[in-house]
């Protein structure tokens, strides 16, 4: 090949393509879009370009996604720094593409738009663990609180069998002074993986965060374009 | 068809020549760039070494979760993203590096000016990636698949690159001769797709992150280039370079290259969105992805077809061949991987291979047995050219090839068949999820005896270089380059 102008075009239009296929357009249709609420209404005045009336927001209705709360957020970043996101995905797949939704993982598939606040979005692509897009969900209160402590502390206490490391390093076991600490770890009764007698095994400030980080993932709302099935 | 690669110059012909003057020129070139290819060799060992220790952790991990599980540093996410980047940046990118601007230069015919900047950018460079992994080790990571360096470290690499880039670029503009060969496109074409593609996924997920999604279509479309424009096309200039230059023979088809060349500059950009099939995108976006990644066989096809054509009938001198041997076996690698890759982009396939160990199989396929044996091969090569000294022990080459040929069999065997087990039980709602992830066992061990075999592999190749390069009086004096078998006879 002799022509050098015609191999620079092809070089940089090849990749300028899909920059402008994907990104630059992806972005415009995507980079736009905001949390709503979860149905929308007939306009009264307001109507689209075939004359039928546009569909608007209710005013006064709460909007989806919600905002997390500052202790999640920390708590996000815990899940990013251990690199979490290697093993657990967070999207769940249509109905009867894959059993995402047959496994309980979510009652509706993810869209674009219940990621829009997040400044750092970790779909993941390996589910080495399950799919943790709804784990709120499925672990909600007490309970779950209780459970993703034990099960982060060590996965064989609640989940024998599973390859999941253990994060014992994000607990501090300390010796029990008067009265045990409210927070700490509830362990089956003759547990190999309780402490001492004696001693107990509390969350540091990083392990409470993470696990408010986990028990905010949630799909409990309908939006628009993903309507929960009744 | 070979017609047209013989009206070439001589001296722009990729293949060996008698001729001494070429030789000579050749000589100085080679002088120009040693003392910076032999330092990114060199680097990218270390860098290989690191990587497989890190690899070894992880791979024991992920079915001995409680194996180093008490240090946080050691944790598995941070190991295995830790191995990654060692990997991709650290051997991959070095090895680039020291291959793909020696091999730019000779065919410019051009030597390298001030190869202190060169030198100099380079330990930058793997300064920046130092700083990098240790930011990962101890929680800086960013969590953003192929892009875990911490903000902090980034910029120091995209400087460096862009003064180590440089080098391939200038040694083109001031190239001597009319014919561009086929390796020069591709190597001019990576250099300048790698810096934009790093550049935009920086600035779009890590510096002012887009909306949503956005993010992960960028994080894609980066992560899948880095293979397909940045790796892919330095591994076919180094094979498009050196099969037909040790074998003495032009390359098949000069149309064949033209046609392989553009093909994949026009679809393998596309195609990295496949690994959002199923995802919440826009069914739009995941389409071209699809029809991207199937169109891939052409240009695969044709590159496959090209190279077969070039080394049909001298199958024992490849055999023969340290360089050949292992670049043969990455370039059948190619053709088997992208084929098993376009397969995967099926959404029928997907729906079973997507979020399972198949994608890990098939990552290695493409990084290890393709890209990695190819630049093994080119090693082989240079070393002997750039040192003026042969390598010291054909039996540590045989333990190399073999040990990685079977370790990289074994690994995309077991990770790829325990994989689509994963992916059909997984899609099963009615089989526990811990049985699923029970069941991956097995194979995930043999993922690790496959390591065993990589790391005697390695470990050999290492020991060859160092001795070739430190302890060169202990080297006997050869007649004649080592080669892997008598003339004529087997192995």
């Amino acid at each position: 090949m002799k022509n050098m102008p015609l191999l620079f075009c092809g070089i940089f239009f090849a990749l300028a393509f899909s920059y402008t296929g994907l990104i630059v357009s992806g972005n415009a249709q995507l980079g736009g879009l905001e949390p709503s609420t979860e149905t929308l209404i007939a306009s009264e005045d307001l109507v689209d370009e075939n004359g039928q009336p546009l569909m608007v927001m209710p005013e006064g209705e709460p909007l989806f996604p919600r905002n997390v709360s500052g202790i999640a957020q920390q708590g996000k970043k815990a899940y990013i720094d251990l690199g979490c996101m290697y093993c657990h995905s967070q999207q769940v797949r249509r109905k009867d593409f894959g059993a995402d939704i047959d496994r309980g993982w979510g009652p509706r598939a993810t869209v674009a738009r219940d990621y829009v606040l997040q400044d750092r979005v970790l779909l993941g692509t390996i589910r080495t663990g399950p799919d943790l897009a709804h784990l709120g969900g499925r672990y909600a209160g007490d309970a779950g609180r209780d459970w993703n402590h034990l099960h982060l502390y060590n996965p064989q206490i609640v989940s024998k069998g599973s390859t999941m490391p253990p994060f014992a390093f994000l607990y501090r076991t300390q010796e029990i002074v008067n009265e045990p600490s409210a927070d700490a770890l509830q362990f089956p009764p003759g547990s190999e993986y309780a402490p001492e007698p004696g001693f107990e095994v509390v969350p540091t400030r990083r392990a409470e965060a993470l696990v408010e980080y986990l028990l905010s993932l949630k799909i409990d709302y309908s939006l628009p374009e993903a309507p929960i099935p009744e | 068809m070979s017609n047209e690669s013989q009206i070439l110059s001589p001296s722009t012909d990729p293949y060996s020549s008698d001729n001494a003057v070429e030789r000579t020129e050749l000589s100085a070139i080679d002088a120009s760039i040693r003392t910076a290819s032999v330092f990114f060799v060199v680097s990218a060992i270390g860098w290989l070494m690191i990587g497989t220790v890190f690899a070894l952790m992880a791979a024991f991990k992920a079915h001995n979760p409680d194996f180093l599980g008490a240090y946080e540093f050691l944790t598995f996410g941070r190991v295995r993203s830790a191995h990654l980047n060692a990997m991709a940046l650290g051997w991959g990118s070095n090895i680039i590096f020291a291959v793909g601007l020696w091999i730019m230069a000779r065919l410019c015919r051009a030597p390298v000016d001030h190869k202190g900047i060169l030198l100099i950018a380079g330990m930058f460079w793997n300064i920046g990636l130092t700083v990098g992994v240790f930011g990962i080790l101890r929680g800086d990571m960013t969590s953003v698949e192929w892009l875990e360096i911490p903000q902090y470290a980034t910029p120091l690499l995209a400087i460096s690159y862009a003064l180590i880039g440089v080098w391939g670029v200038m040694a083109f503009r001031f190239r001597k001769g009319d014919h561009v060969y086929v390796s020069q496109w591709y190597i001019l074409a990576a250099l300048f797709w790698f810096p934009w593609l790093y550049i935009v996924a920086q600035f779009m997920i890590i510096w002012f992150p887009a909306r949503g999604v956005v993010q992960s279509l960028t994080n894609w479309w980066f992560a899948h280039n880095v293979l397909g424009l940045w790796f892919t096309p330095m591994a076919l200039a180094t094979a498009y370079y050196l099969i037909p230059k040790v074998l003495g023979r032009p390359i098949y088809s000069y149309y064949l290259s033209v046609l392989g060349f553009w093909a994949l500059a026009i679809f393998y950009n596309w195609a990295g969105v496949h690994h959002l099939i199923g995802g919440p995108i826009p069914v739009w976006l995941i389409s071209a992805g699809i029809v991207a990644s199937v169109m891939m066989v052409i240009p695969v096809i044709v590159v496959g077809m090209n190279h077969h054509m070039t080394v049909v009938g001298l199958h024992r001198e490849v055999w023969r061949s340290p360089t050949l041997r292992f670049i043969v076996f990455g370039a059948i690698s190619y053709t088997l991987v992208s084929i098993i890759g376009s397969t995967m982009a099926l959404r029928s396939v997907n729906e079973v291979t997507h979020f399972t160990h198949f994608t890990v199989g098939h990552a290695h396929h493409g990084v290890y047995a393709f890209f990695t044996m190819i630049m093994f091969g080119g090693v082989y090569y240079m070393m002997p050219r750039l040192l003026k000294r042969e390598w010291p022990s054909a039996g540590l080459i045989k333990i190399h090839f073999w040990a990685c040929a079977i370790g990289i069999t074994i690994m995309v065997v077991a990770l790829q068949t325990g994989g689509w087990i994963q992916g059909m039980q997984m899609n099963d709602a009615t089989i526990p999820f811990l049985e699923v992830v029970q069941n991956t066992i097995p194979w995930l061990k043999a993922r690790s005896i496959s390591g065993l075999f990589l790391t005697v592999g390695h470990v050999a190749f290492a020991v060859n270089v160092f001795w070739m390069l430190f302890a060169a009086g202990a080297v006997r004096a050869k007649e004649g380059p080592t080669l892997l078998t008598k003339e004529g006879g087997a192995a």
